[in-house]
C-alpha cells in the first residue's frame, strides 16, 4: 500500500474530474457576472447582479480548494510538476480571486468608494478566468518535465494557443453568468442578461470550434485519439453532440426560455471536458505524467476515500440545501 | 536547486502570506464561538440586546471572513508554486490531512455562511441557529486538520519511506495525525483565538464606554470579554508552559533558541529575561538574568542541567534572535492580558467595571495584542524549526521549488501590494464599523431587502416587482 494503486488512481482521478467540474461550472457563473459587470448599470441593476450569487459564492469557491488541495493530496507529483510550470497564470489567479473575493462584502461597505470594488469585482473575476484558460491551454500544450520536476522556461505557458484557451474560458463563463442571471433576476437586469446571452452563445460555439480544431495539430497523440479509425466513430460523438446542444441553446435563447439556457451552457462546458478527456486520458500532465505513475501510494488514496464517500453526498446535500434557501428570483433589493 | 536568494524570497513570501493569512482565521474562530453564543443567549433569554450585538458582530465577522478565504486559498495553492519538493515527497502524508480539512470544515464553513448572513429571514430562528453552529463548528475542525499537519511537520513519526523517495504512512494513520506535540499546538491555537477575540470585544467595548455610551449593549459585550480573558488568560499561560516541556522534549534546540542558552548549563540555567543573542560568539550580550530559574521553568528543579545549542551541529541552530525575541513578545503579552483579566475582576467585586476609566484604556490598548501574540508564537514555532520543513528529515533548502530568485521576488511583490491595498481597506472597514456603538434594534446585513434600496444613491428603478 506505500506504492501506487492504478484502481484507488482512476477513483481517484475520477472524483478530482468532479471537483474541477464543480468549480469550473459553479464558479464560472460567479466569474461571469464579475466579467460582465461594467456592462450592468450603477445602482440597483449591479446590486441585484451581485445578490444573486452573494450566498453562495463562498461555496462555490471551495470547489477549487477541493481541486488543489485533492490534487496535492491524490497526486502530489503532478500538483508539484504543474504549479510551479505555471507560476505566473497561478499568481495571477490567486491575485484575481482576492480581489473578486473581498469585493463581495466591500462594495457594500463603502459607498464612496463602489466604483473601485466594483472595478476590483470586475477585473479579480476576469484576471481569474483568463489565468484558468491559460493553465488549461498551457497543460494541453505540453510541459518540459525532466526527473520528477518542471525544466522549462519562464514563459513557456505563453503561446497563441494558451491565449486562445484563455479567451474562450473567459467567453465561457460570461456566457454562464448570463445564463444565471436570466435565470434567477428579474427586471432590467434580466432583459440585459438576455442580449448578453445571445450576443455570447454564438461566441462560445466559435471558441469550443477553434480550441477543438488546434488541439489535435498540437502533438501527434490528439491527433490519433481523435481521427485514428475506427476510434473516429466514438470520438466523433462528442462534436456532434457539441453541435445539437448548441443549436438547442441558441434556440432556447431566441425562444426566450429562462432556464433552460443556463443548463444547457454547462452541458457544454461538460462536453468540453468529455472532449479534453478523451484528448489526454489517462495523462495528467499530457504525454509526460500519467495518473498511475503520478498517484500517492494507497493508503495515502485509501484514507481520504473512505472519507470521500461519505462527505461528499452531504456536502452534496447541504450545498443543495443553501442554493434551495435561497431560491427563487432576486428583486430589486434583495431575495424575496 | 540551492538558489540562496531564491530560497530566501519563498520563505519570505510564505511568511509574509501565512501571517497575513492568520491574522484572520485567529478572529475568525473566536468570534464564529462567540456568535454561537450570543445567538443561544438570545434564543434561549429573548433579550433584544444579545440579539443587537449578534447583527453588529455578524457585519464584522463577514468582512473578516471574506479576507480569511481569499488569503486562504493563496496558502493552498504555495504549497505547490513555492515548495514543489516539499509537495511531491510530503504530500502523501500532508495533503490528505488538508483534503480531510476542505471535506470535513472548508465545506462545512462555507456552506452555511450564506444562511448564517443573509438567510435569518428564511429559515427562521432555529434553523439560522444550526448554520450559526455549523460555521462555529467549521472553524474548530479545520484548526484540527491543518494543526494536525503542521504538528506533523514538527514532530514527525509513524512514516516510512516509498520508492519515490516520499514519505507515507508507515502502518496506521493515527499516529500521523496525533503528533506528540498536536494536542499542545492545537488547545493552544484554539485558546489563542478565543483570547485575540476576547480582547478585540472587550476593546471596543471599552473605546464605547470611554466615548460615554454605557448603553446596555455595550456593558453587556464589554462584561462578556473581560470575563473571557480573566478566564481564559492563565489557562493559556499554564497551557503555554506545557506546551513548551513538550518542546524541549522533542525540539530541545527550539526551546534553546527561545531562553537563549548556548551554552550547556550543567549546574542548571538562568532564565534570560532580556539580552541580545549573538550567534557568532555563541552568546547573549547585556542580558538580565535570574539564576536558576530557567531550569526551575524547565525541569521543575533548579539545579537540573540543561544542554545548550553549542551541544547541536552549528547547521542546526535555529535564527537565534527573532526566536528569542518572538518568544519574549509571546509572554511578555500574555502577562500584560493576565494583568488586564485580574483587574476587570477586581474592578467587577468593586462594582467599577464599567466606571474604571484606567481598565477601559488598558483593555483599548490591548486590542491588538492577541494578533500580535499569535504571531509572534507562529513566529517561534516555525523559525524554530528551522533549518527544516520536516524537523530532522526534509530541509527546507531541500524542499523549494525550481523557481528562480526573479520569478519569486515578482510574486512576492505584487502579493506585498495586492494585500496591503486590499486588507488594509478591509481593516479600515472594521474599524469603521467597530467606531459606532451597536444602536437598539440593530439592523441587519445591509446587502439586504430591507436595507439595500437605502444604501444605494442610484436613482430608483420604477417597476420593483416583488
Ligand atoms: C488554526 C487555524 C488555521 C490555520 C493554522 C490555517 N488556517 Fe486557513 N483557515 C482557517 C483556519 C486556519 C479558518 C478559520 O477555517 C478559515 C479562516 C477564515 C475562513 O474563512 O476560514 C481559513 C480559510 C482557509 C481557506 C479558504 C477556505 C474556504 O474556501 O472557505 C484555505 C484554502 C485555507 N485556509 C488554507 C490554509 C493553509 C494551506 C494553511 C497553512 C499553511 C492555513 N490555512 C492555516
Ligand atoms: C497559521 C499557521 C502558520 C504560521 C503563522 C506559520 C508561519 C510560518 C513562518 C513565519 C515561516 C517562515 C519561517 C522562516 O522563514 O524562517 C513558515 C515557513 C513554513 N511553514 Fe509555517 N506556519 C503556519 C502553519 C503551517 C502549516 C500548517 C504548514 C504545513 C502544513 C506550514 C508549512 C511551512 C513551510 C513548508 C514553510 C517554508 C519553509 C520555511 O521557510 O520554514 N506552516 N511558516
Ligand atoms: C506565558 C505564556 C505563554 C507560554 C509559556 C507560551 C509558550 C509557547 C511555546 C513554547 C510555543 C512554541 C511551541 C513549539 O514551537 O513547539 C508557543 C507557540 C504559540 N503561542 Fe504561546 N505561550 C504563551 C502565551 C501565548 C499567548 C497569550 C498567545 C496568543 C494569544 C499564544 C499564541 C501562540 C501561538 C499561536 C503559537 C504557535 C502555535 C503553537 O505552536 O502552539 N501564546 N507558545
Amino acid at each position: 500500500m506505500i506504492e501506487p494503486d492504478p484502481t484507488l488512481a482512476l477513483i481517484w482521478a475520477g472524483i478530482i474530474a468532479f471537483a474541477i467540474a464543480a468549480y469550473v461550472f459553479m464558479d464560472g457563473f460567479d466569474l461571469g457576472i464579475g466579467i460582465l459587470f461594467p456592462l450592468f448599470k450603477v445602482g440597483k441593476e449591479r446590486d441585484q447582479a451581485m445578490n444573486a450569487v452573494a450566498p453562495v459564492w463562498d461555496g462555490n469557491e471551495t470547489w477549487l480548494v477541493m481541486g488543489g488541495g485533492g490534487l496535492l493530496a491524490a497526486f502530489p507529483l503532478a500538483y508539484s510538476i504543474i504549479l510551479p510550470a505555471l507560476y505566473p497564470p497561478i499568481i495571477a489567479m490567486l491575485l484575481g480571486l482576492v480581489f473578486r473575493g473581498v469585493a463581495f462584502e466591500f462594495r457594500w461597505r463603502d459607498p464612496r468608494h463602489r466604483p473601485v470594488w466594483d472595478f476590483a469585482f470586475f477585473s479579480g473575476s476576469a484576471v481569474t478566468a483568463l489565468a484558468q484558460g491559460i493553465t488549461l491551454g498551457a497543460l494541453l500544450q505540453g510541459i518540459h518535465v525532466e526527473g520528477r520536476a518542471y525544466a522549462g522556461g519562464w514563459w513557456d505557458w505563453l503561446t497563441p494557443f494558451s491565449m486562445l484557451t484563455g479567451v474562450s474560458l473567459l467567453i465561457g463563463y460570461a456566457l454562464l453568468g448570463a445564463c444565471f442571471l436570466l435565470w434567477k433576476t428579474e427586471g432590467l437586469v434580466h432583459e440585459d442578461a438576455r442580449k448578453l446571452a445571445k450576443m455570447l452563445a454564438p461566441l462560445l460555439v466559435l471558441a469550443i470550434a477553434a480550441v477543438s480544431l488546434a488541439t489535435p495539430f498540437l502533438s501527434g497523440q490528439y491527433y490519433k485519439r481523435w481521427f485514428a479509425w475506427p476510434s473516429v466513430l466514438a470520438t466523433a460523438q462528442v462534436p456532434l453532440l457539441v453541435a445539437i446542444v448548441a443549436a438547442l441553446l441558441l434556440w432556447t435563447l431566441a425562444k426566450g426560455r429562462e432556464r433552460a439556457p443556463f443548463f444547457l451552457t454547462v452541458a457544454l462546458f461538460l462536453l468540453s471536458m468529455a472532449g479534453l478527456a478523451v484528448s489526454i486520458f489517462p495523462d495528467v500532465i499530457p504525454g509526460r505524467v500519467s495518473i498511475y505513475q503520478a498517484a500517492a501510494p494507497g493508503v495515502s488514496q485509501a484514507f481520504m476515500l473512505v472519507g470521500a464517500m461519505f462527505l461528499i453526498p452531504i456536502i452534496l446535500g447541504y450545498t443543495g440545501w443553501a442554493y434551495w434557501v435561497f431560491r427563487g428570483k432576486v428583486g430589486e433589493g434583495g431575495y424575496h | 536547486m540551492h538558489d540562496q536568494a531564491a530560497l530566501l524570497l519563498a520563505r519570505t513570501q510564505f511568511a509574509f502570506t501565512l501571517s497575513f493569512h492568520f491574522i484572520f482565521p485567529s478572529f475568525t474562530i473566536g468570534l464564529a464561538s462567540y456568535l454561537m453564543v450570543l445567538e443561544g443567549l438570545w434564543l434561549k433569554t429573548k433579550q433584544a440586546v444579545y440579539l443587537d450585538l449578534f447583527r453588529y458582530w455578524t457585519k464584522i465577522f463577514a468582512i473578516n471572513f471574506a479576507m480569511g478565504v481569499v488569503s486562504g486559498i493563496v496558502m493552498s495553492y504555495q504549497f505547490g508554486t513555492n515548495w514543489s519538493v516539499f509537495s511531491d515527497r510530503a504530500g502523501p502524508i500532508v495533503g490528505p490531512l488538508m483534503a480531510y480539512e476542505v471535506l470535513t470544515a472548508f465545506f462545512l464553513e462555507a456552506g452555511f455562511l450564506g444562511v448564517m448572513i443573509f438567510g435569518m429571514k428564511k429559515v427562521g430562528p432555529g434553523l439560522h441557529y444550526v448554520a450559526t453552529c455549523a460555521v462555529a463548528l467549521g472553524t474548530c475542525i479545520s484548526a484540527f486538520w491543518i494543526i494536525s499537519a503542521n504538528s506533523w511537520m514538527q514532530t514527525p513519526q509513524g512514516w516510512t519511506l516509498n520508492s519515490a523517495h516520499q514519505f507515507v504512512p508507515a502502518g496506521s494513520w493515527w499516529p500521523v495525525i496525533f503528533t506528540p506535540s498536536f494536542p499542545y499546538r492545537l488547545i493552544h491555537t484554539l485558546i489563542a483565538s478565543y483570547l485575540t477575540t476576547a480582547l478585540v470585544v472587550g476593546a471596543v467595548g471599552a473605546w464605547h464606554l470611554i466615548r460615554g455610551h454605557a448603553t446596555p449593549q455595550v456593558k453587556k459585550m464589554f462584561s462578556m470579554a473581560m470575563w473571557m480573558a480573566a478566564l481564559v488568560a492563565p489557562v493559556q499561560i499554564l497551557v503555554g508552559d506545557q506546551h513548551g516541556l513538550n518542546t524541549l522534549e522533542h525540539q530541545p534546540a527550539k526551546v534553546l533558541a527561545m531562553e537563549g542558552d548556548y551554552r550547556p548549563s550543567p549546574d542548571g540555567a538562568p532564565l534570560i529575561l532580556f539580552g541580545l543573542p549573538d550567534s557568532r560568539s555563541a552568546e547573549v550580550k547585556a542580558k538580565i538574568e535570574i539564576p536558576h530559574a530557567g531550569s526551575l521553568i524547565l525541569r521543575h528543579d533548579p539545579h537540573a542541567p540543561l544542554q545548550g545549542l553549542t551541544d547541536f551541529p552549528r547547521d542546526e541552530w535555529p535564527p537565534v534572535p527573532i526566536v528569542f525575541w518572538s518568544f519574549r513578545i509571546m509572554v511578555g503579552l500574555a502577562s500584560l492580558m493576565l494583568l488586564l483579566g485580574l483587574s476587570s475582576l477586581a474592578a467587577r467585586a468593586r462594582r467599577g467595571l464599567y466606571e474604571w476609566g484606567w481598565l477601559h484604556r488598558f483593555a483599548l490598548v490591548m486590542g491588538p495584542a492577541g494578533f500580535v501574540a499569535t504571531t509572534a508564537g507562529w513566529i517561534t514555532t516555525e523559525v524554530g524549526r528551522q533549518p527544516y520543513t520536516i524537523f530532522h528529515v526534509l530541509r527546507t533548502a531541500d524542499s523549494v521549488s525550481p523557481i528562480a530568485a526573479p520569478g519569486v521576488g515578482w510574486s512576492l511583490a505584487a502579493f506585498a501590494i495586492v494585500y496591503l491595498a486590499a486588507f488594509s481597506a478591509g481593516i479600515w472597514y472594521i474599524l469603521r464599523l467597530m467606531a459606532k456603538p451597536p444602536a437598539t434594534g440593530e439592523p441587519d446585513h445591509p446587502d439586504q431587502p430591507t436595507h439595500a434600496a437605502g444604501i444605494t444613491p442610484a436613482p430608483a428603478i420604477e417597476g420593483g416587482r416583488a
